[in-house]
């Protein structure tokens, strides 16, 4: 077994509850390890809490308890600049909606470039071969650096993202929900995209997502949360073919699949 | 009978380059009690294509065509007829019910607005019915929930209040816009099943507009294929999945991944989905298809209608049964 | 076309491509429309006959022929002259000059400190922000003609009292545009990838979000230079500006005041064209890149 990239123990983040009432924990007690290479599946629907864990992992949300450990190194209070470069090589996150994760005022090459000089000191011949490079690698052209995310389409805009996590070359990629809102077509050559890129190098995926699908395509082990809670977690076809919980059952007969039949499973659900 | 007849639709609309051709000849025939899907990728025109139904075109927008319910035209109808339409007979179901029910008034005023402007009936007679309604679509607790304002409600339960209110004409045709996009899977596949059975139920018609082909085929009796304004293809639900017509539905079926096998990689159709303005002479699908010919690059194809289904391909005839539905290469082989 | 097949990536920037400098430069007289490009064109105008004005003015300004005062226009004075005889076109020609310099003055200082304010309060948040908003509250609801009126009575009357009094003023306008903008805007997600990739708040500030700020914050700039016009000639007017004998539309028109009296309106009536027109073309203009600012964000 290789090391382990990433340590999650007991966390759990409190929210403020609505009018007054008692806080809400979003996420409560959820642990888990990533291991180098490996790739892994948090799986819930909305309200699971499982895109709070991805943003406590990426410090942009302060965890009320528990412990994070990336790298060996454990992560806790308000980073320095310094410090959050040390960070981006460890973890990179590819977000939701490629059209507000990338900075509409600026050109792909710019933001490639960026993200390299950030965390490597490279002479101008040499940054410009790197971003050609990573240009390549997410399968789009050298001239796409010159443009402006507006003139690509959501799938190019998607892949320029994945090339700009892929710049400061982390140990670990957080994808959230990263093909949910691609078209179909699109999606599984992002998917492939992300299996070649895992077969080229180094690097652990956690996968943030509501679709069991794309999660047995792409990840080993998958973790189902449920209203904050790790409800099951084991390796993802075991998982999927016998399930030891009666939700992640009902998450697996809700996908659509020729055959299927809709079940109106409880006919009062919660307001 | 048929209950809606959709007959060479063009719909253009403005913008800064001119007009664009958004839907491109679109044919389409739904019968009394019968459910069409209607599947396509962004920019397909699908969503247009049923909005137009009822007249909810952008402003400027050029259509040609011929669009009858139950026997009347809609194209060029009155504004009055129009309206009559979506008081009686045709009801739609949009994506985001948020959007389109007010967030300052009650729930049992939305409701019950309905009911008492277009069936008339008073204040009390519009609760008690609006109670009923809300137990068809599977809330219990009607009372307490028409008093609750939508913020209150959750957005599987709110899309299930806009389908009680989709009934609450009692109409003979739905039109639903990716209804179940925003929701959660175990919420889709309740929302679908309480569609279904109100629709068995009442006799009612669907369209039914998803990007999400195994979802049209599992709940519709007919599914059609839109690619760049036109329909590509069109089958019975119950064969579409097994027997593909068209290389793009072989393909959208082939490229999404399945619960049942991971494979090494997915078979994929390259390029992008483009709309009816960007395609130029020939199959708009030629620039993607891996069974593209010569021909296919000079000449649209017509629609042509086989025993199995209507497709648009200049390769149907040999393409029949020959064209993969699932990815091929399965776990095991990796 | 077989490019088409082989690679994913090319298919849609053929269908993009670059924008040519000849379609930008139409989409943008589109976007401008016709009141716009009137705007811009006598903007363009005004302008060139600010910097001009030595060149084009047919007489010196300030040169009082006492025998030719309230001269009917004719060829030697275009547009007449004034009370004193001097060439009333000459001088609103160099008065273009004062206005335009003065308010683009205000305008300036006041949108780079206001932006400054607006960025570092709105990034750092917390007490800092707290703060710089209250104070925001307070001055805002002080006229910036008020300012002017202080700065002038500490300062004594002339230009540099009016401008910097105007600055204070307008300031505050500045900063709470754009810090509900940058509100808005740093909590899009390409700026937390910023700061995941470890780039320190400054850069983040001038590099990402100021860019995507600039058009809100021109089209503000540009807004108020029009109401920047009128207080200045209000105060001109009011003889707290530019002192006579100076060339000034103010300055014009309160001698016009007089001179209509008399039965010569031709001074009141011409400064307060010159002044009327290109307000309503800066904030024509202004109108117009703010709706665009708005359809871009």
């Amino acid at each position: 077994m290789s090391e382990q990239v990433v340590r999650v123990e007991n966390l759990r983040k409190e929210f403020p509850g609505h009018r007054g009432a008692a806080t809400v924990a979003a996420v409560d007690g959820v642990g888990f390890e990533l291991a180098s290479g490996e790739a892994l599946a948090i799986v819930g629907e909305s309200g699971s809490g499982k895109t709070t864990v991805a943003r406590m992992l990426m410090g942009l949300e302060r965890p009320t308890s528990g412990t994070i450990e990336v790298c060996g190194r454990e992560r806790s209070g308000r980073p320095s600049t310094a410090e959050r470069r040390r960070r981006a090589r460890e973890v990179q996150l590819v977000f939701q909606d490629p059209f507000l994760s990338l900075d509409r005022a600026q050109r792909i090459g710019s933001a490639i470039e960026t993200a390299i000089r950030l965390q490597f000191p490279v002479g101008r011949d040499e940054l410009r071969r790197r971003t050609s490079e990573l240009l390549e690698q997410v399968g789009l052209l050298p001239r796409h650096a010159e443009l402006f995310p507006r003139q690509l389409s959501g799938g190019q805009r998607q892949r320029v993202a994945i090339a700009r996590a892929l710049a400061a070359e982390p140990s670990v990629l957080v994808l959230d929900e990263a093909v949910a809102a691609l078209d179909v077509s699109i999606q599984a050559q992002i998917l492939n995209l992300l299996s070649d890129i895992r077969e080229s190098r180094e690097i652990a995926y956690l996968f943030i997502s509501h679709d069991l699908a794309v999660v047995n395509q792409l990840c080993e082990r998958t973790i189902v949360m449920r209203r904050g809670k790790v409800v099951e977690a084991g390796a993802t076809r075991h998982l999927l073919t016998a399930p030891a919980e009666d939700y992640t059952r009902r998450l697996i007969d809700a996908v659509p699949r020729p055959g299927w039949v809709p079940t109106r499973s409880r006919d009062l659900a919660g307001a | 009978m048929s209950m809606l007849t959709i007959e060479d639709l063009r719909v253009r609309v403005r913008s800064r380059d001119g007009m664009r051709t958004i839907v491109d000849g679109v044919t389409l025939d739904i019968g009394r009690g019968e459910a069409l899907g209607l599947v396509g990728e962004s920019g397909s025109g699908k969503s247009i294509t049923a909005r137009t139904v009822l007249g909810l075109f952008p402003r400027g927008a050029d259509v040609t065509g011929r669009i009858e319910v139950d026997g009347e035209p809609v194209l060029g109808a009155s504004r009055r007829s129009l309206t009559a339409l979506r008081s009686r007979k045709v009801a739609m179901i949009f994506q985001d019910p948020r959007a389109h029910i007010n967030p300052v008034h009650r729930v049992g005023d939305f409701l019950t607005e309905a009911l008492r402007k277009h069936l008339g009936m008073d204040r009390a007679a519009a609760a008690r019915k609006a109670v009923g309604l809300l137990a068809d679509v599977g809330i219990a607790d009607g009372e307490r929930r028409l008093r609750q304002y939508p913020h209150e409600l959750s957005g599987g339960l709110l899309q299930r209040v806009m389908i009680a209110a989709a009934i609450a004409i009692e109409p003979d045709l739905i039109l639903a816009d990716e209804p179940t996009t925003a929701l959660d899977v175990t919420t889709q596949s309740e929302v679908m099943a309480i569609l279904g059975d109100l629709r068995r139920e009442r006799g009612m018609a669907m369209l039914f507009i998803t990007h999400d082909l195994e979802l049209a085929a599992a709940t519709c009796d007919r599914t059609a294929v839109m690619y760049a304004g036109q329909i590509v293809e069109c089958q019975s639900s119950r064969t579409l999945p097994d027997r593909p017509l068209h290389p793009y539905t072989s393909g959208l079926l082939g490229s999404r991944p399945s619960i049942e096998a991971a494979v090494r990689r997915l078979p994929v159709i390259p390029g992008r989905p483009v709309a009816a303005f960007e395609t130029g002479a020939g199959c708009s699908f030629a620039g993607r298809c891996p069974m593209v010919e010569d021909r296919c690059r000079i000449e649209a194809p017509a629609t042509v209608r086989r025993t199995e289904g209507a497709v648009a391909c200049h390769r149907n005839e040999e393409l029949v049964g020959a064209l993969p539905s699932e990815p091929t290469v399965r776990s095991a082989d990796v | 076309m077989s490019a088409l097949t082989t690679n994913p990536a090319t298919a849609a920037t053929a269908a993009t491509g670059r924008l040519r400098p000849r379609t930008r430069l139409r989409s943008a007289a589109g976007l401008l429309g016709v009141p716009g490009l009137l705007a811009v064109g006598f903007l363009v105008l005004v302008a060139v006959v600010a910097v001009a004005a030595p060149l084009l003015a047919p007489a010196d300004p300030n040169f009082p022929a006492p025998l030719e005062a309230y001269a009917s226009p004719s060829g030697a004075h275009l547009m007449g002259t004034d009370a004193l005889g001097r060439d009333l076109l000459s001088r609103l020609m160099y008065g273009a000059r004062v206005a335009i310099l003065a308010s683009v003055a205000i305008i300036a200082l006041s949108t780079v400190v206001g932006t400054a304010v607006a960025l570092v309060s709105a990034w750092v948040g917390g007490v800092v922000d707290a703060f710089v908003s209250r104070v925001l509250d307070i001055l805002f609801a002080v006229p910036g003609i008020i300012f002017a009126l202080a700065a002038v009575s500490v300062m004594g009357p002339g230009p540099t009292g009016v401008v910097l009094g105007l600055t204070l003023g307008y300031t505050p306008y500045v900063a709470r545009v754009v810090r509900g903008a940058t509100l808005r805007e740093v909590r899009m997600d390409y700026v937390d990838a910023a700061w995941l990739q470890g780039r320190s708040g400054v850069a983040i500030c001038l590099r990402h979000l100021l860019p995507n700020l600039r058009p809100l914050i021109i089209a503000q700039a540009v807004s108020s230079l029009g109401f920047a016009l009128i207080d200045l000639s209000a105060l001109s007017f009011l003889g707290l500006g530019v002192q006579p004998p100076a060339a000034d539309w103010g300055l014009t028109m309160r001698a016009g005041l007089d001179s209509a009296l008399r039965g010569h309106v031709g001074e009141a009536v011409s400064a307060g064209l010159c002044l009327g027109l290109l307000v309503a073309s800066v904030i024509v203009l202004g109108d117009r890149l703010s709706k665009q600012a708005e359809e871009r964000a």
